[in-house]
């Protein structure tokens, strides 16, 4: 019985994520929001490094650098013309109005992580000094392309 | 007879709708005269100006704090020193070119006196005597201390000259009028300098400073009404970007219970947020400034942030 409550937990679970999967696949706003939380939550673990919060962890910090990688190498191709408006997307008309240079950015991001990745996960004093290209890239991108909530 | 046909009017009339026309151009002249009178761009005059030496150090955060370059600086070039403005503001009441502010004599503000800098920061007046729209945010810089107003001109003046003079606003009726600024001033500009709370700590009373007067937070992050100024009792509680889609978050405790006052210093050193997000949109630059500004100073603007009660 117990096994069996199990078994079907897991298979829902299963499901779950499969259905999100597909879900992510065909709604570019889902998938480029799911990344940029997935953005966040790895800069919360490694924040909290930084901060003396939590114990410097390697294969994490590599982990977070691997997530933002995919993030940077997927980027450009989640903004199609008709992923304009949408959930409650927070993407700036002005993405598709100067796509070369979001593009761009997206590519600097992509590098200042590929740069600083060996650094970050060497030391903790690695890790802070990879954080502040990597950030800088975060911000580069923000200021122009993501709009603000109230 | 003709006369027979017309209608009689009772006699005397003519002289009495001849007295009611003149009284009511007479009124009509005498309110305009009032009006003119009332708008009349304010000035402040070299004698209220003592000897002053002025602090360049002083002088630089002012302008830090002021966020002078965010807008006056050359547009898609790295030094926020080269004041040459050209950076067009779109509002809803048309384009603003933001002016020339570097020490040129000819295309900037090299050949200004000290006061007509000061006229123009508290007052919004320009050395031509003419009204400056408030997207220049006099509305805040109007709390500012003298003195900081004159070291920031001593700093400006030290800053590298930029040739070029920029293009007049675009901007439709009736906000073309400069002398209508006059009236929106009349409502909106208190002409009070700042005065310290004395029930509150100095650190408090410098953020308190920073914030509401160079700082020009609330100039952003407050909403405003269909005359384009800030509703006084919903100050701070996050407004709409000027400049395009979304907004600028509230930051009263209703939006920031959760930052402690180190984590709203840290955004202002950093960019980045207690939940290891970046700050985004036009606080980007923002931070630029913030950044190099002294800890204690960033330490103080976060102490009265704090402080601001959640509104409404």
């Amino acid at each position: 019985m117990k096994n069996l409550q199990l078994f079907a937990a897991a298979a829902v679970a299963a499901l779950a994520f499969g259905v999100t999967a597909v879900v992510a696949q065909q709604d570019p706003i889902k998938e480029r929001m799911a990344l940029m939380k997935g953005n966040n939550d790895n800069a919360k673990i490694v924040v909290a490094m930084m901060r003396g919060q939590a114990p410097f962890d390697a294969a994490k910090v590599d982990a977070a650098f691997a997530q933002w990688a995919e993030t940077a190498q997927k980027l450009p191709s989640l903004f199609p013309d008709n992923s304009k408006t949408g959930e409650k997307t927070r993407a700036a008309p002005k993405i598709w109005e100067t796509k070369a240079d979001f593009d761009a950015k997206a590519a600097a991001f992509g590098k200042a992580v590929a740069e600083n990745r060996d650094k970050a996960k060497a030391s903790l004093d690695g890790l802070k000094a990879a954080m502040a290209p990597v950030g800088k890239a975060c911000t580069n991108c923000h200021e122009d392309y993501r709009l603000s909530e109230r | 007879m003709m006369q027979g046909h017309l209608p009689q009017r009772p006699p005397g009339s003519g002289r009495l709708f001849r007295r009611i026309a003149i009284a009511a151009a007479a009124a009509g002249m005498l309110a305009l005269a009032v009006i003119w009178g009332l708008t009349i761009p304010a000035t402040v005059p070299a004698s209220a100006l003592p000897p002053h030496v002025p602090d360049l150090a002083n002088g630089r955060t002012m302008f830090l704090a002021g966020g002078c370059a965010s807008c006056h600086a050359v547009p898609k070039q790295p030094d926020r020193t080269r004041l040459g403005g050209g950076l067009a503001l779109h509002s809803a009441f048309g384009t603003f070119f933001v002016p020339n502010i570097s020490p040129d004599p000819k295309d900037g503000i090299g050949a200004w006196s000290e006061a007509q800098f000061v006229t123009a920061m508290l007052k919004g007046t320009s050395p031509a005597g003419e009204h400056l729209y408030p997207a220049f945010p006099y509305t805040s810089y109007q709390h500012m201390r003298i003195d900081d107003v004159r070291d920031l001109f001593a700093y400006l003046k030290t800053l590298p000259p930029v040739a070029g003079k920029v293009r007049g606003h675009d901007l439709p009726f009736p906000f073309a009028i400069r002398r209508a600024v006059g009236l929106w001033k009349l409502l909106y500009l208190d002409g009070k300098p700042f005065a310290p709370d004395p029930a509150q700590s100095p650190q408090w009373n410098r953020g308190a400073y920073l914030v509401n007067g160079p700082g020009h937070c609330a100039e952003c992050h407050s909403p405003r009404n269909a005359l384009g100024a800030i509703i006084a009792d919903k100050r701070f509680t996050g407004g709409r970007n000027p400049t395009g889609q979304g907004g600028v978050p509230d930051i009263t405790q209703k939006k920031l219970a959760d930052w402690s006052v180190s984590d709203i210093a840290e955004t202002l050193a950093t960019g980045m947020t207690p939940d290891a997000d970046t700050v985004g949109g036009a606080m980007v630059d923002v931070v630029r400034n913030t950044s190099q500004l002294s800890a204690a100073d960033r330490e103080a603007m976060a102490v009265y942030v704090k402080s601001l009660r959640p509104r409404q």
